[in-house]
């Protein structure tokens, strides 16, 4: 990805450049952030001023398994990359398939939740401002999940029909970087969400 | 690729018919295709914006006029305020930016091309979803169509109780998928000069546009950001039935404004940084001097782009805010003017001195740094939060931001058009033409926005459909609409130069003004590979150095 190294005539600099997809990104990560941000100061300003129940404390359950199954899939997808980059394509697909079942668990565990929240506690995001936030702020978070499983899925197909190489351990960083992106997110989301706000 | 292939390409080019040639439009990644179609695009949108002034104008030329509706007036300005921001401005300067970039820093295209394609044509789709509202916003029966709630959209007015039908959705989902537009091109910009320069192109030897245009596209990515999630909370309230702006049920109107604000503001920024651009890479060539001072040019608008993070809230002085706040955003917002001075004080300092050729371009940059001038000092002026509790929302205020608006960055924009207009078209524009422009779009201006802070002062509100006589008012607001009529026939003169340069201009040559960037080092218009050998550059002025061996420029830098 990176431009190829050009030897300058006048002198013998080498001129390299980064590579722009991690460049592109960097900016797009810092782009998500900022939409995060707005969510999240959201979310904390209206701590406690919802009108009418059920508030956090009567119905949040800490997410600890869910958690925990999202934060170590950004390890296995880092030793993905790393196998991939010494060329050990079939490692490489194990930890990559581990990561999206990660994910996935990560996903259906947010459902179930909501599942419980909205059947059993009543609790919908036109019933207060606590549903309102909480709906928006963990649903943007599930949707960027979402973008993140169709991403490693994708990759994934390219894996069994046998065309990923070592050459592609480039770009699969840049997408391993997204993920790594996503679940940070939800360490300032479950912070947020579930230490704060509960 | 050999002098004969191309010119075999160009004949090639001339023989392809017209459905095909526009198909090669549409699908079309290269960026200089892709600058032209956003100029173009805002030009459409600048004359649709411009009509729409006009018709508040001739509303307000006498008290008590009847010329359109009350709903209609507030139709108008909301349509004038949203279309010349999302779909004039901004689109003018990423066309520009697409255009010259890769261009100036030695590069064949940008960093992601079928993202920049699949930008600009989420910024075209943006702003036709905002002029179907005209059609399709009927939801409820008389409901109205066009947006109507301010460019701003305070809550609790965008709220389906005090806005029925359709027409603030509209509004909503044109911002949010221009605003997606917006920071693909972003990306693009920042990615394209940090990975794609020429060799010996250190960010050090940048030309001054590249560089504010990195700076714009970080503010770009920092500031629409929270307008989306904006639109995407304003989403939420009024489809799933969400509170986020809702009163009724505990929400905060006042956290719509902030949200608004950590964009708007900023977003001046974005705007007029580009314009700094212009005028930093036309002075110097039309006063036949590099430009003074590029560190502290580089150091003053990284420091703008910090700074313009934090002043937000003094578009917010009338809400009631606590004095801790007032007085931060007041601190901030003066500060702003330091960095701002400095550069004014560079350009002057490259005129100094230097041979000075009033061509169009030039007498447009001259124009803006008068105009710009006026306008920070009213800005000065408005940031002390207990004057902006007497004149905020006035027409004072409204005379302030244009004098911004179109006195400094459109007359930057009107001198980009002139001195790259060459390059684009391969054709020399018509000086008396561009001339004739000038002088009755000064005249027009000054007429407008000079008299337009009068009855601000007097105590004429913003957003009035029509108003008492007797208070004082009438004289002014009769010159202020007489000049936009002035305004209106430079518009005229201006296209009409445009077009008839591209058919009957003379051939312009690749360098017409003897300039000191790449983009003069190839032909006009480029090729669609921009440089035949990627070149290499060893100071801020290349074309200088391959113009003067006896005396470059990097023996000094």
């Amino acid at each position: 990805m990176s431009a190829p190294p050009a030897v300058m005539s006048d002198a013998n600099i080498t001129w390299e450049l980064p590579s722009r997809g991690r460049i592109g990104m960097y900016c797009l990560i810092s782009a998500e952030s900022a939409i995060f941000t707005i969510f999240v100061v959201a979310y904390l300003f209206y701590i406690g001023k919802s009108l009418t129940g059920p508030m956090p404390k009567d119905v949040l359950h800490v997410p600890i398994f869910f958690t925990v199954c999202l934060l170590s899939s950004s390890m296995t997808i880092h030793l993905a990359v790393k196998s991939l980059k010494s060329a050990k394509v079939g490692t490489f697909g194990l930890w990559w398939f581990l990561t999206l079942t990660l994910g996935a668990i990560f996903l259906a565990g947010t459902a179930v939740e909501w599942h419980h929240l909205i059947y059993d506690k009543g609790l919908t995001i036109q019933t207060n401002l606590f549903g309102t936030t909480y709906y928006s702020l963990v649903g943007l978070h599930a949707f960027h999940v979402t973008v993140g499983l169709l991403g490693i899925t994708t990759v994934l197909l390219f894996v069994l029909l046998g065309y990923v190489r070592q050459e592609h351990a480039e770009r699969i960083d840049v997408l391993a970087l997204y993920w790594h992106f996503v679940d940070a997110v939800w360490a300032v989301v479950f912070t947020v969400v579930y230490v704060i706000g509960r | 690729m050999s002098t004969d292939s191309i010119s075999t390409h160009r004949a090639g080019m001339e023989s392809i018919p017209l459905v095909a040639k526009l198909h090669e439009w549409v699908i079309t990644v290269d960026h200089k295709r892709l600058g032209i179609l956003y100029i173009l695009y805002s030009l459409v949108f600048l004359v649709i914006g411009g009509i729409e002034a006009m018709i508040m104008r001739i509303q307000l030329i006498r008290p008590h006029n009847n010329f359109v509706s009350p709903d209609v007036f507030n139709r108008m300005f909301t349509m004038h305020g949203t279309t010349m921001i999302f779909f004039v401005v901004m689109p003018m300067l990423f066309g520009f930016a697409n255009y010259l970039i890769p261009l100036m820093i030695g590069a064949r295209d940008m960093a992601f091309p079928r993202l920049n394609a699949f930008s600009f044509w989420l910024t075209a789709f943006g702003g036709i979803l905002l002029y179907f509202s005209f059609l399709g916003a009927n939801g409820l029966y008389g409901a109205g169509n066009a947006p109507d709630v301010g460019w701003f959209a305070y809550a609790p007015l965008t709220s389906q109780t005090f806005s029925v039908g359709h027409s603030t959705d509209f509004w909503t989902l044109s911002l949010l998928v221009s605003g997606f537009g917006s920071i693909g091109t972003a990306i693009n910009i920042i990615a394209t000069i940090l990975c794609m320069r020429c060799p010996g192109m250190t960010l050090g030897r940048m030309p001054l546009l590249a560089w504010l245009n990195l700076v714009m596209a970080v503010l770009v990515i920092l500031a629409v950001s929270p307008l989306s999630a904006a639109q995407i909370m304003l989403l939420v309230d009024r489809y799933l039935g969400g509170h986020f702006f809702d009163t009724q049920a505990g929400g905060s109107a006042v956290i719509w404004m902030h949200f608004f604000w950590i964009f708007g503001h900023p977003e001046v920024y974005v705007l007029v940084i580009p314009a700094f651009a212009f005028a930093s890479e036309i002075i110097p060539v039309f006063s036949r001097k590099a430009i003074f001072g590029y560190p502290a040019m580089v150091a003053a608008t990284v420091c703008i782009a910090f700074i313009a993070m934090s002043v937000w809230a003094h578009h917010m002085f009338t809400v009631g805010m606590n004095s801790n706040a007032n007085t931060f955003f007041v601190l901030t917002t003066m500060a702003i003017a330091v960095p701002t001075g400095i550069k004014i004080f560079n350009w002057l300092a490259t005129m100094w001195g230097g041979k000075i050729h009033f061509k169009t371009p030039m007498l447009f940059s001259i124009g803006f740094l008068f105009q710009f001038l006026i306008a920070g000092l009213t800005g000065v002026m408005l940031s002390a939060a207990p004057f902006t509790w007497h004149l905020g929302n006035s027409y004072f205020v409204v005379a302030h931001f244009h004098y911004v608006l179109a006195g400094a960055i459109l007359f930057t924009t009107f001198g980009a058009f002139y001195y790259w207009f060459p390059k684009m078209s391969g054709k020399m524009y018509n000086e008396t033409l561009g001339k004739l422009h000038f002088w009755l779009f000064v005249i027009g201006f000054h007429l407008t926005f000079d008299f337009m802070h009068i009855p601000g002062i007097l105590g004429m509100p913003r957003r009035i459909y029509t108003y008492e006589p007797g208070r004082g008012w009438d004289t002014w607001n009769m010159i202020v609409t007489i000049g936009v009529f002035f305004q209106a026939a430079a518009i005229l003169v201006f296209v009409a130069n445009l077009l008839w340069s591209y058919f009957h201009g003379e051939i312009a040559g690749s360098d017409p003004w003897d300039g000191w960037t790449l983009e003069w080092s190839t032909s006009s218009p480029p090729p669609a590979y921009n440089f035949a050998t990627i070149p290499e550059v060893r100071s801020r002025r290349p074309l200088w150095d391959r113009k003067h061996p006896e005396d470059p420029d990097w023996k000094y830098e």
